[in-house]
């Protein structure tokens, strides 16, 4: 499998050399600061961080030792590797003895001779750290290619034959210097760089490139517009020819892809070396750039001469960032307080922001982006109204929701969506995460004094652990109302399951434009009464609908269903056979294969924007949000392939099998004497007309005893690895948006992930359709033989199959997905079920089973009925 | 290293004897037998210190030897878990560190080779131990100041080289860094371990042993298991593993998580179970036998004994339950820089 190239980012900011603010607390001996500083760095994606206090009004030994041993006792911090920093082997050697971990020594070098070298090589190897070693030898440092290439190549030779040093722990750097200085001399110094990468990458096997890319385009300090350009010229090329760790400030560089055509072509002369006048026309236009953001040149700056309230709400309503601090601070400072901002300006935008939602003129995306701006305002603000909160009271809201995902469930993304829609609307939200038991419920809606509760959950087994925090709100005596809200949740469900458990209001909110209208009107006191009464009549109603339609509904003994099972004629047909038996894991599948076979239809719908795609994209009412939207997911999911955002793992299996019943027996091989599992499948219980079946998955596979050799197969895929680092970091910076983009792309990837391993089953694992060639709206439409049901969907709704279908899959080893108490995947962008290649094999829903079916099922599975019935309480009468 | 025990390695799993601590208590001794004849007026008490009675009671700690050798243990520790300078210093003994080593490292290796020779197939070995100590040189004793150590790197290393050069003397056939909390410590040892060797010009193999502390999953200085591996790697060791703290059941996925990426042998000693009501270890052996026989045909395990709690019974349990069952094989681990902070950090070449 193709690995994709990995860049490391090593953090600069706690470098005294690198950074003046770190510089002068540590000066000041403001320690505390200091720490802030490493912890930023790693909250913002830095994999290492560099720490260097080589200061000479500094007691660099001291120093070193103490910043270390602070960074142990914070967690958040020391859970990256670090790169201790310095030109003093005194401080490199004081800093090793205080780091539990594998660090990085920066650097050592040929520069004081041989006999230092290996002796100081053989210490590190000995303290346990990898090293920086620079291309610096007693002439001095490498400038050529040829140069450095030479001292890289010596080095090596000496560390790993002479001071016995792993080589794959070898970082060479092998100098970046500044280019486009006026001096010729100093036109090749990239190129140099980049071409000697190349060579040494290729011969010192295992070995690594690094280098301090700031450097590069040290001679356009003050113009940072044209020095993110150059470094992300440099780091494009430098990567492609085998640089994969660098010293780089995350903030100081631009997508190599959205800098201005003209800007690249002369960066690009400059840093290749591609025409003797590149410095001089990179310098025409450098002028043009400089306090600019490169990409929003031709942007319509006009509002920003307007005045400061007036262009807090414009950046409001159309979620713009950029400003969004300094507009802040400028409000803050013509109000008296601080918090006078929040009250005045900033929710006189979100008015206007929840008032164009109300009326339908703005979508969920678009709101989404302005609780960006908002929280970002607010958080600069926070210090300020901490500071005054002495003389001012606390904020007033229109009231305080508490949410949760409960426990079990892993899925929140339109929890966040509508947490975010409440907090536009002036609510304060109380955000308990995912799979939140109803103890801490209870418990923080009691200290926090929320007024509502709000309740979200994906998977089914979530509804039974809805009903269950409402008995427990009964028992503990609350009063205040329950909103209840997810993909599987319904009106008939909350009225019939929910409601009847709790003497107060729980009411179901179908999507996140109406959780406004539920909330305001459950805490108004003019019209609570009336509204309560409404919904309570309604679901009363629900109810006597729903007791009805029990009665009503004809359903037919299992016996007789078992008689109507879907024929399948057996005699002629040869069931095909997979090219292998046994598991086949996927490590780190390329995320750019999937891409072409998302599915965008439902990822508009999770931003509740209806329509199909790519019609959607053209439409009348949303076609332009969609198509923004549309624009902002490529972005993103191009930089989860660039950036490494996510890792997709699989694994798949196939398994001799016979029906046996409604039952589906795994062999452990193909001679089918010993039995490996046994998969319980359920079967439709409604009445059919003549000529249709009463269908169940065992239907499928062929009957043990006719001498078929038949098989199953299954597999576990996911998208979601490591997102929650990329989802904290989105968090930190209170920006929801990307944060909810993020997610709905990851779980998409995730269902892409299982069609695409679909198709390569049908076309090669188990190969019955070597020549389909499909479109991705046939794929979508299913235009193929076999299927790929899921445990807890229609088709096999009982989620407590899982278990089993992951050990047989060992998934949690081979694909890193584990399940919850619930039954519900972590990471939540996985996806699992079944394989059944009959070509007549096709999507159903099981709907309501009788007793006679539950207690014959618990029977075959050897389980109790009443947990059998918890389980599959959806599809029970 | 021993070909012996080169040879036993690949033909079978290990068995590592049980808890010294455990078959101490049942001889409820009092001060005056810990103290014995040589430390009779010694100005502090010293019952507790289990070490002091490789001086004072050597037939007690041979007689527990020769009871986990005879209840199948191919391998036992010395009596030296705490014989350390900075340990011994609770009851004055700091000077004894060394003699203490080397005599633990002796009786061990005088009932081995009894057994070894009564026994010529079965070969018996002498794990020389260096314990936690008492202190821990990443985490800060102090809330209040927590750049604060009360001990350094420089200490420990001189603490354990002194040790590790009494445990050679003595006859030890391997040394183990066991029941590691905080990781630096283990890398002063590691350190001690490189320099003492070198000036002894004699290197014997070295077991590393952490200790994942609760259901954190974690060392009590916060690293992972991964984590850990990669940070004292560069040891070049015989194994790598865990005891103490947990037992079986809650070990296993710590043990699974190294014996993927550990390419060397991999250890486990657990402790019989999660302490009861009453503080005490009571899972049985055949309870116990029984979760680790799993392991082993899990392919998860090299070396096995039991930690606090284990008696010769659990250790004739385990040897039974194992025996015959291939040890596990040692993987192709890809050359990649692999660092680490509290967590694993891996670069993959592309």
């Amino acid at each position: 499998m193709k690995k994709s190239p990995i860049f490391i980012n090593i953090g600069e900011r706690t470098n005294v050399t690198g950074s003046a603010r770190f510089k002068k607390l540590i000066m000041n001996g403001d320690f505390a600061a200091a720490l802030d500083v490493a912890r930023q760095q790693v909250e913002a994606g830095a994999q290492i961080i560099d720490v260097n206090m080589d200061e000479a009004m500094l007691d660099s030994e001291q120093a070193m030792v103490t910043f270390l041993n602070l960074i142990a006792s914070e967690p958040d911090i020391s859970r990256v590797p670090v790169m201790i920093d310095s030109s003093k082997w005194s401080v490199i050697e004081a800093g090793l003895k205080c780091v539990q971990g594998k660090a990085v020594v920066n650097s050592i070098s040929l520069k004081e001779g041989r006999e230092a070298f290996i002796h100081r090589a053989r210490l590190i190897r000995d303290y346990g750290a990898a090293a920086v070693v620079m291309a610096f030898d007693e002439q001095g440092q490498a400038d050529t290619m040829a140069r450095k290439v030479e001292i890289c190549t010596n080095s090596y030779n000496i560390l790993v034959n002479e001071a016995d040093f792993p080589p794959e722990d070898i970082i060479f750097d092998p100098n970046i210097f500044a280019v486009a200085t006026g001096i010729e001399e100093h036109n090749n110094y990239s190129v140099d760089f980049i071409e000697a990468t190349r060579i040494i990458k290729q011969t010192l096997p295992f070995c690594h490139i690094s280098g301090g890319v700031s450097n590069v385009s040290f001679s356009f300090r003050g113009n940072n517009p044209v020095r993110e350009a150059m470094h992300s010229v440099f780091l494009y090329h430098a990567i492609a020819a085998g640089m994969d760790m660098g010293i780089v400030n995350a903030g100081l560089i631009t997508v190599y892809s959205e800098i201005d055509d003209d800007l690249r072509m002369r960066v690009e002369d400059v840093i290749l070396n591609r025409r003797a006048d590149a410095t001089d026309r990179l310098l025409e236009i450098a002028e043009k750039y400089r306090g600019e953001k490169g990409v929003q040149i031709t942007e319509d700056l006009s509002w920003r001469d307007k005045p400061v309230t007036e262009r807090l709400s414009h950046a409001l309503v159309k979620g713009i960032t950029t400003y969004i601090d300094e507009d802040t601070e400028e409000a803050r400072q013509q109000f008296d307080a601080a918090l006078e901002v929040i009250e005045g300006p900033l929710m006189d935008g979100m008015n206007i922001v929840g008032d164009l939602f109300g009326s339908g003129q703005m979508f969920l995306p678009q709101v989404v982006k302005s609780a960006r701006v908002m929280k970002q305002a607010v958080a600069w603000l926070l210090p300020f109204i901490e500071q005054e909160k002495a003389k001012s009271g606390d904020i007033s809201t229109k009231g305080k929701i508490l949410m949760a995902t409960v426990k079990g469930d892993v899925h929140d993304i339109g929890k966040n969506i509508v947490g975010v829609v409440l907090q536009c609307n002036n609510y304060e939200i109380v955000d308990l995460g995912v799979m939140v038991p109803y103890e801490k419920i209870l418990k923080t809606a009691l200290e926090e004094k929320v007024d509502i509760i709000g309740l979200s959950g994906l998977i089914t087994p979530s509804l039974e652990e809805m009903a269950q925090v409402a008995s427990e709100m009964q028992r503990e005596k609350f009063t205040i109302p329950v909103m209840i809200g997810g993909a599987t949740t319904s009106k008939v469900h909350t009225a019939v399951k929910i409601a009847p458990n709790y003497t107060h209001p729980v009411i179901h909110v179908l999507d996140a434009s109406r959780a406004v209208g539920v909330a305001s009107n459950l805490l108004s006191e003019n019209l609570k009464e009336d509204y309560v009464a409404k919904v309570a009549n309604e679901y009363q109603a629900v109810r006597d609908r729903h007791a009805r339609g029990k009665k009503t509904k004809d359903r037919i003994s299992i016996g007789d269903c078992r008689d109507n099972k879907f024929p399948i004629d057996w005699t002629d047909y040869t069931p095909p056979k997979p090219s292998f038996l046994g598991l086949k894991s996927f490590a780190e599948y390329d995320l750019g294969q999937l891409v072409d076979y998302i599915d965008w239809t439902p990822f508009f719908r999770t931003w509740e924007l209806a329509g199909n795609y790519p019609k959607i994209l053209k439409d009348e009412v949303v076609g332009e949000i969609a198509s923004n939207l549309f624009r902002d997911a490529e972005a993103m999911l191009r930089l989860i392939q660039d950036e490494g955002w996510l890792t997709a793992r699989a694994v798949i299996g196939f398994w001799p099998a016979n029906a046996v019943g409604d039952d589906v027996t795994l062999y452990t091989d193909d001679s089918r004497e010993k039995i490996l599992e046994t998969v319980p499948f359920l079967r439709q219980q409604i009445r059919k007309r003549e000529g249709s079946y009463n269908m169940c998955l065992a239907d499928y596979i062929a009957p043990e005893g006719m001498g078929k050799a038949d098989y199953l197969g299954g597999f576990a895929v996911t998208a979601g690895i490591g997102i929650e680092d990329k989802l904290k970091e989105f968090q930190a910076k209170f920006d929801d948006f990307n944060d909810i983009l993020l997610k709905s792309l990851a779980d998409r990837l995730a269902e892409a992930f299982a069609e695409h391993m679909h198709e390569m089953v049908r076309r090669e694992y188990w190969g019955y359709a070597p020549d389909e060639r499909l479109t991705n709206e046939e794929l979508v439409r299913e235009r193929y033989d076999g299927i790929r049901p899921a445990p807890g969907y229609p088709a096999c709704p009982d989620h407590t199959t899982k278990p089993e279908l992951f050990t047989l899959l060992n998934a949690t080893e081979n694909a890193g997905i584990i399940l919850t108490d619930s039954m519900a995947m972590m990471p939540a962008s996985s996806v699992s079920g079944y394989y059944f290649s009959h070509p007549k094999a096709q999507y159903f829903g099981i709907g309501k089973i009788g007793e006679d079916q539950v207690a014959d099922y618990a029977k075959r599975r050897g389980l109790d009925i009443a947990y059998v019935k918890r389980w599959l309480a959806s599809n029970i009468v | 290293m021993n070909p012996k025990l080169k040879e036993a390695l690949n033909n079978r799993i290990l068995i590592l004897d049980g808890a010294m601590g455990t078959m101490i208590q049942r001889h409820r001794l009092d001060e005056a037998a810990y103290r014995g004849d040589r430390f009779r007026d010694w100005p502090r008490d010293v019952k507790g210190n289990n070490d002091l009675l490789t001086l004072t009671q050597p037939d007690i700690i041979k007689d527990i030897h020769g009871q986990y050798f005879a209840a199948g243990a191919d391998m036992v520790e010395s009596n030296s878990f705490n014989s350390t300078r900075v340990s011994q210093a609770d009851y004055g003994m700091e000077e004894l560190a060394f003699e203490l080593n080397r005599e633990g490292a002796k009786i061990a290796r005088e009932v081995a080779d009894d057994f070894s020779s009564r026994e010529p197939d079965k070969p018996r070995f002498v794990v020389g131990t260096l314990g936690p100590t008492s202190r821990t040189a990443s985490l800060s004793p102090d809330v209040n100041n927590p750049a604060f150590r009360n001990i350094s790197f420089d200490e420990l290393a001189e603490n354990y080289g002194e040790s590790a050069r009494g445990l050679i003397e003595g006859g030890a056939d391997i040394i183990m860094i066991e029941t590691i909390f905080d990781t630096l410590n283990a890398k002063a040892a590691i350190f001690a371990l490189k320099k003492t060797f070198a000036e002894m010009n004699r290197e014997l193999p070295v077991m590393i042993s952490g200790t994942i502390t609760d259901a954190s999953g974690r060392t009590l200085s916060g690293q992972t298991a991964e984590a850990f591996w990669y940070s004292v790697r560069h040891a070049n060791p015989l194994s790598i593993g865990f005891n103490c703290a947990l037992g079986a059941r809650d070990l296993r996925q710590h043990i699974v998580s190294v014996s993927k990426i550990a390419d060397c042998y991999v250890s486990a000693h657990p402790n019989a179970g999660l302490p009861n009501e009453m503080g005490e270890y009571d899972e049985s052996p055949s309870d116990m036998a029984g979760q680790i026989k799993e392991w082993a045909t899990s392919g998860l395990l090299n070396i096995v004994g039991g930690c606090c709690g284990t008696e010769p019974a659990h250790i004739t349990a385990i040897a039974e339950a194992v025996s015959g069952i291939s040890p596990r094989r040692i993987p192709e681990i890809d050359r990649h820089i692999r660092l680490a902070g509290l967590e694993p950090f891996e670069v993959i070449q592309q």
